[in-house]
């Protein structure tokens, strides 16, 4: 009797872990869920180069909580006279855990007069948004906001 | 042809720095969502947004899926001259749409 349910017992895990296994293949055949925080760093790396990032001049405004991150309002400013000497050229937003690292670069120049863009984003979880700023003389300059997200993007409803 | 809301001032004095906003009716879809049969909906967003002041551009975006459905974008220019803002949206299928709005500056 002992041995009958010894050898009863490995076949029914071979069978679950065949299931679990089949489970795990259909899991990495979905597209990726979230980029980490590493996706985000090397997507700034492209960005940034080798050249240091300082903190300061930029605002990145976002609301703390938002209940609905499927329109979650964004807006950055540059503290910068906008003049041909010293100016905002582009500026980057960057996020921690949606699929993809990158939100949206805007390209400006001295003749927006007033270094501010505004656009309305989707976040898929609780996260970490930062924006860099490249200046006309090639130096960048970030900020960054935490989020709290009640009901996440790219869930259906 | 999407429908778009523009707003920006008709008249300006020379050098104002004036607030443009802008606002086109579009899925945004991220390619991320599967459709009710399981399979994924395929991504269509609008990618690309430039605005020119009298031919020059004085604005561009690169927009990712990030972007909330319905993009809204508002910035500053200076009103230089009086004339013509064009704006034009780029989608994935390689499909623009332009608007074209006029100021005045005295």
């Amino acid at each position: 009797m002992e041995a009958r349910s010894q050898s009863a017992s490995p076949t029914r895990r071979v069978i679950l872990l065949a299931a679990a296994g089949v489970g795990v293949g259909l899991a990495s055949l979905a597209p990726p869920v979230s980029a980490t925080s590493a996706a985000m760093e090397e997507a700034i790396r492209a960005l940034v180069g080798e050249a240091t990032i300082n903190r300061g001049k930029v605002r990145l405004e976002l609301p703390p909580i938002v209940e609905n991150g499927n329109t979650v309002p964004l807006t950055v400013s540059v503290e910068s006279p906008m003049t041909e000497a010293d100016h905002v050229a582009s500026i980057h937003i960057f996020n921690q855990k949606n699929p993809q690292p990158y939100v949206a670069a805007f390209h400006l120049g001295p003749r927006a007069g007033k270094a501010a863009v505004s656009t309305r984003i989707r976040l898929a979880d609780s996260q970490q948004v930062v924006a860099i700023a490249r200046l006309g003389d090639g130096s960048f300059w970030s900020d960054s906001a935490d989020v709290i997200v009640t009901l996440a993007a790219c869930a259906e409803g | 042809m999407a429908r778009v809301l523009i707003n920006l001032p008709a008249r300006a004095k020379r050098g104002e720095v004036i607030e443009i906003k802008t606002l086109i009716a579009h899925p945004m879809e991220t390619g991320y969502r599967v459709g009710p049969i399981g399979t994924a909906i395929p991504r269509d967003i609008i990618n690309r947004f430039v605005c020119t002041y009298n031919g020059a551009e004085v604005f561009r975006a690169e927009l990712f899926p990030a972007i909330a459905a319905n993009p809204f974008i508002a910035f500053f220019t200076v009103a230089t001259e009086s004339g013509e803002i064009a704006f034009s949206w780029t989608d994935d299928h390689g499909e623009t749409q332009t608007e074209v709005r006029q100021i005045t500056v005295e």
